[in-house]
């Protein structure tokens, strides 16, 4: 780790905060913010480190939110449990998922989780007579956090629930990635061929990972089910699995970091420009990403870390 | 035939075909333990499709592998290197983007069997990254160890190729031309790493040097269209006219 970068850490992760009693106009938006983080964190741990590409990943934070709200729908509005609840679900479903996965190159990755997202979407489409169908799943009641911190309308449990996630996701998929496990994942991204000749089990990593990553979108998903109180079938849209492609490597992949700044860039830029017209939106995203790719492949942080060397 | 005792692997009626294309065709082939083995044969003659059936890379259409007495034709690839058997690449096979000391480290941890372990940054694993440094002073690559792999010339690069391969501790190691596009200077040095590696490592080398070839290897088997044309000692393979007419007279590079 670089001199000076622990204090930048802390600053980084006090910004929340501060936005918190900066801007209590903004704390839904703030909380979606958080939560997607997440959701991009997860998907870093598989693209950013291990080179699986996906395009189906909101397979995964819609389980997760349809398992958490669910259970609130029926009487355990309990908000942590819920979130076990919803990485294990998600989690089992990554890993039986990861077995279509792992084998595949790159094309082939991409059809297979395009398509367990298409399948899942469908799937909670018909079955509207659990999930609600187009209409949503209402009838979500969360319990208050703790026994104390009700989810009211002003948002500030959610904003700090939320928060209180992503840092404690953070810190442990941080201890991941920096781990043996981590270099082994970033050797498979590297070169898979090279890895099983120093004697890597290659697959197992990747169907680890999968879980792993699965686990975390669905945690994603479970908290936007419990701080919105609703969840609706666009949890395991294709828009969400593709956005989230976009906000990663936007930010840029491979250092958790990033996931959390291309979200925020993202949905800032999303919040502000819709609102004054929605398809120039469009237009200016993807001048930004073909920019991206050509000038600067490691995303925002890349662009940032090239310029700090060349000082 | 050598008693198994003696013999470290050993293959019975190999074969690969790739469609009508018979790559490997009916090898049996034994090296024995401790052996400075070299393959030589000329382009196409299935010298690279053999190692790749040894490591499991590639399944065979028939035939055996033994490993002392232990069957490993099932086995894939990661299998067999935990039981000794590593190779290296004729075009290199690295990991671009990994530092030199990262990816012999990462090397070590697999050998170790630590590389799914979570809790402990790489950083706390002391041990294993001395080693990776002390494996990769005896390489002359210690100057290297914190560029990323792809920052390096080409002939280090090579050496990070057999550096990785020693840091699983091989007791059979096979090397596809391990001092392919290098400077002959330099390919005598790696050769001689190789050489010097504790006698009780077999050693299979593909080399279309022959100066390096007569200089390093005790034994040498010529492969040609994928069926094993001969075997014996440098001398004899000097001596053989079938190899001097199908071998050595039409292609001789050195």
């Amino acid at each position: 780790m670089k001199p000076g970068s622990r204090a930048v850490e802390i600053v980084f992760w006090l910004l929340p905060l501060a936005a918190f009693f900066l801007l209590p106009g903004y704390l839904v938006l703030g909380s979606q913010i958080l939560i997607v983080s997440l959701f991009a964190m997860s998907l870093d741990l598989l693209l950013g480190y291990a080179g699986i590409v996906s395009l189906g990943h909101a397979a995964f934070f819609g389980l997760g939110a349809y398992t958490a709200g669910l259970l609130a729908a029926h009487g355990w509005g309990e908000p942590l449990t819920g979130l076990v609840a919803a990485a294990a679900s998600a989690a089992i479903f990554g890993f039986v998922v990861s077995f279509l996965v792992v084998r595949g190159e790159d094309l082939a990755r991409l059809m297979v989780t395009l398509g367990v997202g298409l399948l899942m979407f469908e799937a909670a489409n018909r079955a509207a007579f659990i999930t609600g169908g187009v209409d949503g799943l209402s009838g979500v009641t969360m319990w208050k956090l703790f026994g104390v911190f009700p989810f009211d309308l002003s948002g500030r449990t959610a904003f700090l629930y939320a928060y209180a996630v992503l840092l404690a996701a953070f810190l442990l998929l941080r201890r991941v990635v920096n781990s043996p496990f981590g270099l082994s994942l970033r050797g498979v991204r590297e070169n898979r061929r090279r890895m099983a000749a120093i004697g890597s089990p290659v697959n197992r990593r990747l169907v680890a990972i999968f879980t792993l990553g699965a686990g975390v979108a669905g945690i994603a998903g479970a908290l936007l089910a419990q701080t919105t109180q609703f969840v609706g079938l666009d949890t395991l849209g294709f828009e969400r699995s593709a956005d989230l492609l976009i906000m990663l490597v936007l930010g840029g992949t491979g250092r958790l970091y990033g996931a959390v700044v291309g979200t925020l860039v993202f949905m800032v830029a999303q919040d502000y420009l819709s609102g004054i017209n929605p398809v120039y939106w469009q237009f200016w995203l993807g001048m930004l990403l073909v920019l991206f790719v050509f000038f600067a492949r490691g995303g925002i942080l890349g662009a940032a870390e090239a310029l700090w060397k060349r000082r | 035939m050598e008693a198994t005792v003696n013999t470290a692997l050993r293959t019975e009626g190999l074969s690969k075909h790739f469609g009508e294309l018979a790559a490997v065709n009916g090898v049996s082939l034994s090296l024995a333990r401790g052996a400075r083995h070299a393959l030589i044969g000329p382009n196409g003659a299935g010298k690279t499709t053999l190692i790749n059936l040894l490591t499991g890379v590639l399944e065979p259409t028939a035939g055996e592998m033994y490993l002392g007495d232990e069957r490993i034709t099932p086995l894939p690839q990661h299998r067999r290197v935990k039981r000794g058997i590593t190779r290296t690449y004729q075009i290199n096979t690295l990991f671009p983007n990994l530092t030199v000391l990262e990816s012999v480290t990462l090397a070590i941890l697999e050998r170790k069997g630590f590389a799914a372990r979570w809790m402990k940054a790489v950083s706390s694993h002391r041990e294993e990254l001395e080693e990776a440094r002390a494996l990769l002073a005896t390489l002359k690559l210690d100057g290297d160890a914190d560029k990323r792999t792809a920052q390096l010339p080409y002939g280090h690069q090579r050496l990070v190729e057999i550096a990785l391969a020693l840091a699983t501790r091989p007791s059979i190691l096979l090397l596809d031309e391990p001092a392919a596009g290098i400077p002959a200077r330099e390919s005598v040095e790696v050769l001689g790493v190789i050489a010097a590696l504790p006698a009780d490592v077999t050693i299979l080398f593909i080399e279309h040097d022959m100066g390096l070839v007569f200089r390093f290897a005790e034994r040498i088997t010529v492969l040609v269209g994928g069926r094993l044309l001969t075997e014996g000692t440098p001398d004899e393979i000097a001596h053989d006219p079938e190899v001097k007419a199908v071998y050595l007279g039409k292609e001789s590079r050195a």
